[in-house]
Formats: C-alpha cells, structure tokens, sequence
C-alpha cells in the first residue's frame, strides 16, 4: 500500500497519531503546574535558613539529576505501585487501590522536571535584587503579596530562558512514557508500524509530528520571552 | 498501618538481592560504558565537520547540516532509535545486498549508531557556539602576524574554543550516559537492561535503586573529573582572573556540572 492511504486512507492510521499527538501534548501540559511548581518550591526550599531542610532538597536535586529519566519514571512508577498496592493492604481486604498510567505517567515527569527546574528557579532567586522584597515589605505588603506581586514577576523574566530548555526537555520525555502503558504518539506509531510493518513510514511521521511541537513551542517561548522582558529592551 | 509501611521500606532496600544478581549489573555497567564511549569519540569526530558545514556561507553546506541538527535536537532519541532499529528491518533486502545488515541487526551496534549521530548533532552546536565566543580580536591578530589558516585554526582558535567548548562537552557525556538506558528498551542488555531483566525475575523494586546508585556514582564522577579538568586546563587563566575579576564575580562559584541538557 502507498504510504499515503496507509495514513489517511479510510483505514489510514492518522487519527491514531493525532490522538496520539493530543496525549503527548496533555503529558506534557498536564507536568508543567507540577513540575515547574514543585521546582519553585524545592528552590525556596534551597534557600531556607535550615540547614536540614536545604541538604534534603539538594539530595533529592541531585539524585534526580543524576541517574537516567527512563530509571526515574520506573522508580516513580513502580514506587507509587508498591506504595498503593501497602496502602491498599493497610485499608483492609476489600481495598484495591488502582493507578491510572496516564496520572502515573504525569507525577513521574514532575518529578524528574521539578529537580531540573528547581535550579533554573534557584539561580533567578539570587538574581532578583534583594531590595526589591525589602522595600515591598517596607510598602506594608504581606509575605505572600511580596512574593506574588514583587519577586514573582521579575522571576518569572529571569526564569524563562531556562524554562524553556527545561520544556523542550519535558516534551522529548513524555515519549518515554510510552513504554509504560500510555498511548502516547511514539507508542501510536510503535502500534501502526507493528501492525503494518512499515516502521519507517509511522516513526518518520512520529518525527514530524515531535518537530512541529517543539519547533512551534520555540516560538513560543521567543513570543513569551519578548513579551517578558518588554520593559528592559 | 505501620507495619505494612515498614514492610514497604524493606521492600525498597534488599541487600540479599545483591548478593545474587549484583554481578549482572556489573556485566551491564560494562556495556553501558562501551556505548557511552564509542558514541561520544565518534559524535566528537563527526561533529568537527558538521560545525564547520554549518558555520559555512554556502547554502548547500550549511542547509542540510541545519536540518540534521534541528531533527536530532527536536525529536526524542527514543523516537531516533526506534527509526534505525525498526526501521532497519523493514530494510533488510538492501541492506543485506549492500553488505551492512551484520550491522543493523544487532541491537548495540544500531544503537551506537543513533546516539553517535545524536550526540554529534549536540556536539556540534557546543563547538559552533565555543568557535563563535572566541574574541574576533585573536583571529585579527594572528592574520597580522601572517599566520595561514590552518595555523590560526590549530594554534589560535582551537584551543580558546575548547576552553569554551570543555563544560558543555562533559554535560552532554553526562546527557549521553543517561540517554543510554534507552539501549534497554531495544532489548541491549546495558546496565538498564540488566535492572529490568531482573526486575522481570525478583519483582524486588531494590534493584531499580542499586541501579540508581550505579548511574548516580559515573554521572558525579564525570561531573568531578570535569571539575579538575577544567581547573588544569584553565590554570594559566586563574592569576589574570584573580586580578581582573570584580570581588562579587571571585565569590560566586562556577556553576555546577549541568546534566539539565539531558535530551531525549
């Protein structure tokens, strides 16, 4: 069969890889409160005056840095199983706690994004000039409109640049949730060429469909990068 | 509830499992470490060339390079073995006829093969960006002094740019060991590999730890072997430094080795 009706043919498996596409783009949107979040808050974590606190979150920053995404989605994966199947145990017989993939998939993500992101947002906290939380406070906001309305903008200016990398990193990973049980767009081509035998056609569509997410997700991020720094230029 | 969560603890940390499979992991590091070095020199080399392509003004050099980086960079690796493995099959007839099919067909050699040309692609924008940082004033310079091209490359450029290029260079070997787990999933029995397999037989959730200790101990002794080299290479830069830098710049650290560019 040409490649052509193998992808849009009444039998075609295009809407496959679109729906595909969809999961791959919702994995990746569905990390990012989780995983950029939780990054900021092991950063403010960081920079706590307790020394306990801040070698925790170093530990956890650097273990997650430092082994493979793959080995940390299983360990996330298979922990929260365990953990689940304990859980279940403890409740009693008739408790049997079930993990969805999909759900499994987007904490294991948030995890790796938010030890890589915590650095990002690490290294904006000691850009943002200290006197500019110091003569908020002196205004008479409180703590949280200090940081939500002062340091929190200027921030986010100072963070994007490395967000983005930490985005495009994010989206490259959702495709290993693929080998949990998540039809994600690789596991969708995976599927069409095993069932055409015509890997070439369905991995090189995949790559198409990867590319035009993140090169249109580059110009996003320059969208949001000039609008960021609108009043510096 | 306790004791099940205590349970889940002893779940988590099994010495006994080490004893009885801790030799396979290490067969498995082996091979995790032949991959990552064969693909990193190769990429290396074949980055050296494509910098240049891409940095060249005619169009038909730079355009195809252009677009070699952006499909390796832009897409998951995982996606990029899969196209060579799978794919590789479903081109047996003419690879067999071509004489390359003892190649395609073995899982390590396909997958040296995707991570060298994906780690070249990354590889070879470090190097641009480290050629380009080098001051335009040192070229002018050794252009006075009538050195040939080939001289300024070799004595003037290079080893500025390598200064440049050296810290990115060690992430990306820390990128290329963590992106080597996905060799397990095309059935190589890298250090991966032999952490599912075992997985597959115990069910004992440890060994997927013991393996993240394996990882964690080569990716922060890449990380402290790049500290020093740097601190080596960069000696003769340290008195002029000390004496030029800001007192704010001497009291802020280097950045630490950044695995963040991992890439898939």
């Amino acid at each position: 069969m040409g490649w052509f009706s193998l992808l849009f043919g009444p039998d075609g498996w295009a809407p496959l890889l679109l729906r595909g596409t969809l999961i791959t783009v919702m994995l990746s949107a569905a990390s990012v409160p989780f995983g950029f979040g939780g990054g900021l808050l092991l950063a403010l974590l960081k920079l706590s005056p307790r020394r306990a606190v801040r070698t925790a979150c170093e530990a956890y920053t650097t273990f997650f840095r430092g082994i493979p995404d793959l080995l940390s989605l299983f360990i996330v994966y298979f922990g929260l199983q365990a953990l689940l199947n304990a859980l279940g145990n403890a409740l009693g017989d008739g408790w049997r706690l079930e993990m969805n993939a999909f759900v499994a998939g987007v904490l294991a993500l948030s995890v790796v994004v938010a030890a890589y992101s915590s650095e990002v947002w690490v290294a904006s906290l000691r850009a943002v000039p200290p006197g500019q939380a110091e003569a908020a406070r002196a205004l008479g906001l409180d703590p949280g409109q200090v940081f939500r309305l002062v340091q929190l903008p200027q921030l986010l200016r100072l963070a994007l640049p490395g967000l983005g990398n930490i985005w495009t990193i994010l989206i490259k990973d959702t495709s290993l949730i693929s080998t949990l049980a998540v039809m994600d767009l690789l596991r969708a081509a995976s599927e069409a060429s095993r069932s055409t035998a015509r890997p070439l056609l369905f991995y090189s569509a995949a790559s198409a469909l990867y590319l035009v997410f993140s090169v249109s997700s580059g110009f996003g991020q320059a969208y949001l990068e000039r609008r960021a720094n609108r009043g510096y230029s | 509830m306790l004791p099940y969560l205590l349970g889940w603890v002893g779940f988590v940390f099994n010495v006994d499992l080490l004893n009885a499979w801790g030799w396979r992991l290490l067969l498995g590091l082996r091979v995790t470490a032949e991959v990552v070095l064969i693909a990193c020199s190769l990429g290396f080399l074949l980055a050296w060339p494509l910098s240049l392509a891409r940095r060249s003004r005619n169009p038909l050099l730079a355009w195809p390079v252009l677009a070699y980086t952006a499909y390796f960079r832009g897409t998951p690796l995982l996606c990029q073995l899969y196209l060579v493995y799978y794919g590789a099959g479903e081109l047996r007839p003419a690879l067999a006829s071509a004489g390359l099919w003892w190649f395609f067909r073995d899982a390590f050699y396909c997958c040296i093969f995707a991570f060298t040309l994906n780690t070249a692609a990354y590889q070879s924008e470090i190097l641009r960006g480290a050629v380009l940082a080098v001051p335009k004033g040192q070229l002018e310079a050794a252009r006075a002094l009538g050195l040939s091209r080939l001289a300024i490359a070799r004595h003037v450029i290079w080893p500025q740019a390598m200064l440049v290029a050296l810290r990115p260079l060690g992430n990306e070997l820390i990128s290329i060991v963590k992106a080597s787990a996905l060799a397990a999933i095309v059935t190589l029995m890298d250090l991966m590999g032999e952490t599912r397999l075992i997985f597959a037989r115990t069910f004992d959730f440890s060994i997927y730890l013991y393996a993240a200790i394996l990882y964690l101990a080569i990716t922060q002794a890449i990380s402290q072997l790049w500290n020093w080299l740097e601190r080596l290479l960069s000696r003769h830069l340290i008195i002029a430094r000390a004496v030029t830098a800001p007192v704010a710049q001497t009291r802020a650290r280097g950045p630490a080795l950044d695995p963040v560019s991992a890439e898939f």
